[in-house]
């Protein structure tokens, strides 16, 4: 394993993985105790309109997307706070529209573009050293915000009309959370790709969740289950010669159902053991 | 009789243009167990809203003890409706009540007070269930989470319990030991109460206000017969001579009339 690590490349790239998955271990707890994981994929596809932009006025990508991402973010939040009930649709109208004038924009762009693909899946194995400094100020300026407002969080997110009713200021906090989101979501998949960014802010904290008893816990252990799956699936992709990202995916999702089917485990058990102290009480009785 | 705590003069609300409450006035003394009642859209929540500051009125002025409501205000403590809603969530049943001594105003960096920890603990103690402090909300009870849920409202130490139905996800038999707990309360806290429930309401509720747009107010009821009576002018609005009257000016002119 640790010959691996002699390439500078691979250095970096599992820099980039245990910096996205920290991050994503972080905001994806929120994401997901929030109900916030259709939201991030709009914001994340979304944001292709942003590179597009960038690309097609000459501004600096990073401006570009960022800038695009956070007044989609922005509306979509405030649109899932207004109505309700059909925020998911007009979620997946910008979704859908975000993309498409991206794609537009970049063909109308002469000269040398960044395809589809590489925002698609991004490329873990060409990390250049800057972005990985990029990706851990911007995450550690993240942090601060959400270790301040830790508890407003933790209330909100389990019942903001009681967190209402406390004096949180619920409304501004959504804004937050969601602007955050749109963010790191640029941020990481400029480095992992979109595709890696959703199964990372998803995945950990959703197996995390049934194993932990506090939102600090279920953040901490995202983590760890995320860099366990970057880190796995780069080593796969090195010995199998196979795609980095599609391999640190496919390792979370064996993980994932691999938690399902150790829940069904244990709740057969708990039958059992019930069933059979039920007949030992019968035994009993029987004597 | 005792102080008031809830004083609600001439209160109107529109909802995007339509008005949801008209005209309301209604005082709730110190100890008294309000229930209020009425048809689906007639009003309660809205008036619960109110109450706890999370709506503002259109005209009229809400009181309480003195002050209008506003968030973080500890004599008051809520119950919300739905306790289901986040069920995997990851907390401990000591977490959820901690939550009732948030105060935004003053944050802590990392953990919980101990004082904050000994009150809430306290609290799950008063609700009787301070053995599950430790556990997952996911793995209470409906009934125990429902308990969690009214020591998150009484770790704030409050004098005015509101409760948006309250029952409508635990069975019958823990219902009534709910009840019970609810009359134990009462001795010390004022309680206001959306219920559906007539038979609970007749014997625990000690008055009853109906809501349906406009509101009646029964401060006492004697047998069932008044608690049938005031059922019935909130949802069949033209048995209720208060209600049509004030309805309809013209029928208040005639009435008036007549009965001079």
């Amino acid at each position: 394993m640790m010959d691996v690590l002699q390439f500078e490349f691979m250095r970096n790239a599992v820099m980039a993985g245990v910096l996205a998955s920290i991050i994503c271990g972080v905001i994806g707890t929120l994401i997901v105790v929030n109900r916030l994981v259709f939201l991030s994929g709009g914001v994340a596809h979304c944001a292709y309109g942003g590179v597009g932009m960038a690309f097609f006025f000459g501004w600096p990508y990073m401006i570009g997307a960022v800038g695009f991402s956070l007044v989609a973010a922005l509306v979509m939040a405030a649109v899932s706070l207004r109505s309700k009930q059909r925020a998911d649709t007009i979620i997946g109208v910008m979704w859908a529209v975000g993309m498409a004038s991206g794609i537009l924009l970049l063909d109308m762009t002469p000269g040398y573009n960044v395809d589809l693909m590489s925002y698609l899946f991004g490329s873990i194995l060409s990390v250049p050293q800057s972005e990985l400094f990029a990706m851990a100020g911007i995450g550690a300026l993240i942090f601060l915000l959400i270790a301040y407002f830790f508890k407003d969080l933790l209330v909100m997110s389990y019942d903001e009309e009681f967190a209402l009713v406390r004096g949180v200021p619920v409304k501004r906090l959504y804004y937050m959370l969601i602007g955050i989101v749109a963010i790191t979501v640029v941020m990481v998949v400029q480095v992992v790709g979109l595709i890696l960014v959703i199964a990372l802010l998803t995945i950990p904290p959703y197996i995390a969740e049934k194993y932990t008893k506090s939102l600090l816990q279920m953040m901490l252990l995202s983590c760890c289950f995320g860099m366990l799956f970057t880190i796995g699936g780069l080593l796969i992709s090195y010995t199998y010669d196979l795609t980095s990202g599609a391999a640190i995916i496919f390792l979370a999702g064996i993980v994932f159902f691999l938690s399902l089917l150790l829940d069904r485990l244990l709740l057969y058990r708990k039958k059992l053991v019930m069933i059979r102290s039920h007949e030992e009480e019968g035994q009993r009785r029987l004597e | 009789m005792s102080e008031p705590i809830i004083e609600i003069t001439d209160l109107c609300f529109s909802y995007s243009g339509k008005e949801v409450l008209h005209s309301i006035d209604l005082t709730v003394y110190e100890r008294d167990f309000v229930a209020i009642i009425g048809p689906n859209g007639g009003g309660k929540t809205t008036l619960i809203k109110l109450v706890l500051g999370l709506l503002k009125p259109t005209r009229g002025t809400i009181m309480i003890r003195n002050r209008p409501p506003r968030s973080n205000d500890t004599t008051l403590g809520y119950v919300p409706q739905q306790i289901d809603h986040n069920l995997s969530f990851p907390a401990t049943a000591l977490d959820i009540v901690l939550m009732g001594k948030h105060n935004p105003d003053r944050r802590r960096f990392f953990g919980d007070a101990k004082e904050d920890r000994q009150e809430a603990l306290w609290a799950l103690e008063k609700m009787g269930i301070v053995e599950v402090a430790d556990r997952k909300i996911t793995d209470l009870s409906g009934g125990q989470r429902q308990r969690v849920l009214i020591a998150r409202a009484l770790v704030s130490r409050p004098e005015l319990l509101v409760l948006d139905e309250p029952t409508a996800s635990i069975d019958t038999k823990g219902q009534k030991d709910f009840y019970n707990l609810l009359r134990e309360l009462n001795d010390t806290l004022t309680i206001l109460m959306v219920s559906h429930d007539l038979l609970t309401i007749a014997s625990y509720a000690k008055s009853i206000a109906c809501v349906n747009k406009r509101l009646h107010y029964h401060q006492t009821f004697e047998s069932s017969g008044d608690l049938l009576n005031a059922f019935y002018s909130c949802s069949v609005e033209e048995i209720c001579p208060v209600t049509s009257v004030s309805r309809n000016p013209q029928a208040k002119q005639t009435a008036g009339g007549r009965g001079e």
